[in-house]
């Protein structure tokens, strides 16, 4: 069974019949056991850096993740559930970074790009062996986004361009990472989900 | 490569049907939105639009279902635009599904509701719809209502500043003169507002002829949004992409898995 991380990060209902189209059950929950225990746990996200991770927080979903990664069962996050995965995020700061769940020991900054947000579709060149991008290394995907990843992390890559170079997905192990919306990517999408799913 | 530039299908939906369907044979139902979002997703929509032309609530209701059945079946973004007044308006649309909504009339009528929206739920959620045409005002350009028909009082490029401070996080642009003329956008306007703005820019109005979107491309657009050119079968979606494509743009192609 799939989980998806239910922590107020927008409408799921959607991403929940899009993963549910690799032939998965998947459960959209708050549940801490659920998500501890489900075999693949997608952990969402829209709006801003802090935000996101208050409401992690509030569900206890930052223990759930770190606890996931010691066990390595399979985790996704996607956009800013991927970015909340690195170590800190600049957006919206006075100085100060905001904290994030830290399995990746980067920071997330500003794209620099004269059109913000990183809003459509771009294609992805990989580094490393990919499992994700198995036989869709040549698709283009959804962004929307205007903070990012800059260095790399895990075992495999993908890197877009938009103004400058950024990750745009990562596979480390047992933890998966896609800046961009699969569940909003067309087939190219459903595609890469059915992979993900393939390798839980 | 980098970003490619969007093709994006309008359809004005009301009481659950779409109101000018399209002109091609193997739809079963050229009213249903569900099968006319389809149908544009595998000619290579890059999003969805739907306009709620709804005249009462009750119709505004059925807009919703249709949001729920299109984004549980449709897996590309979905923006919806008409009669959105609040926060909670919004509230409702993006729970049913939609991924962004357009404002127009309602931010004019009180500017604080775009920073209400961007504050809740991110600029990314944010399209602010501009009806601009030409006029005496400081740029040139002037903010309409009514389809056109009365003046907003409000220079174009003012407003499009101001939104922008306030948290839009795309603009649309309709040429309320070119609108529907089929005889090109307006791209005297395009490239004014791009020259102001940092944000995605998407172009509507006057769409005719295959150059037609190319121009506005150089204008300055980042995505082109059509009606009428596509539901009635003027250009297929596939043939401005595979055209812009010929002509050196970015564009995505489709997926064949």
């Amino acid at each position: 069974m799939i989980a998806i991380l239910d922590y107020g990060s927008g409408n799921l209902r959607s991403a929940q019949r899009a993963f549910e189209r690799s032939g998965a059950e998947v459960v959209v929950t708050s549940d801490r056991d659920i998500a501890l225990n489900a075999a693949g746990l997608v952990v969402p996200g829209v709006g801003a850096f802090a935000a996101c991770m208050r409401g992690l927080i509030g569900v206890g979903g930052d223990e759930i993740v770190r606890a996931r990664v010691a066990a390595q069962r399979p985790t996704l996050g996607i956009c800013v559930g991927m970015q909340i995965f690195f170590r800190d995020g600049d957006e919206h700061t006075e100085g100060a970074l905001h904290k994030g769940v830290g399995v990746w020991q980067e920071s997330i900054s500003k794209v620099n790009a004269p059109i913000l947000p990183h809003m459509g579709w771009n294609t992805v060149s990989i580094t490393g062996d990919s499992n994700l991008f198995k036989g869709l290394g040549d698709q283009s995907f959804y962004f929307v986004h205007s903070y990012a990843a800059k260095k790399s992390v895990g075992s495999a890559q993908a890197w877009t361009t938009h103004g400058e170079k950024f990750l745009s997905a990562v596979e480390d192990g047992a933890i998966c990472a896609t800046q961009f919306h699969p569940e909003k990517s067309g087939d190219a999408g459903l595609a890469l989900i059915k992979n993900w799913v393939g390798m839980l | 490569m980098s970003l490619s530039i969007r093709i994006i299908p309008c359809l004005d939906v009301t009481d659950g049907r779409v109101v000018k369907g399209v002109n091609f044979t193997d739809l079963v139902d050229a009213g249903d939105p569900v099968e006319m979002a389809s149908l544009y997703n595998s000619e290579g929509a890059d999003e969805l639009t739907f306009l709620d032309i709804s005249a009462s609530s009750s119709d505004r209701e059925t807009t919703l279902d249709v949001v729920r059945k299109t984004a549980e079946q449709v897996f590309i973004p979905l923006t919806v635009g008409g009669g959105i007044r609040t926060v909670e308006d919004v509230d409702r649309l993006l729970r049913a599904g939609a991924d962004k909504v357009s404002i127009n009339t309602s931010a004019i009528a009180r500017p604080e509701l775009i920073a209400e929206i961007a504050d809740r739920f991110g600029s990314q959620v944010l399209v602010i719809s501009i009806d601009a045409r030409r006029a005496r005002t400081e740029s040139g350009f002037e903010v309409t209502t009514h389809g056109g028909r009365q003046s907003a009082g409000l220079d174009a490029l003012a407003w499009v500043q101001k939104a922008c401070e306030l948290g839009a996080g795309e603009i649309l642009l309709n040429s309320m003169d070119a609108d529907g003329t089929r005889a090109g956008y307006d791209i005297g306007m395009i490239t004014a507002v791009r020259a102001i703005s940092k944000v995605p820019l998407i172009a509507s109005g006057g769409a005719g002829s295959l150059e037609d979107f190319a121009a506005a491309l150089d204008a300055g657009a980042d995505a082109l949004l059509a009606a009428s050119v596509f539901h009635f079968g003027v250009h297929r979606i596939s043939d401005v992409k595979n055209y812009l494509s010929g002509q050196g743009y970015s564009i995505r192609t489709n997926a064949t898995l």
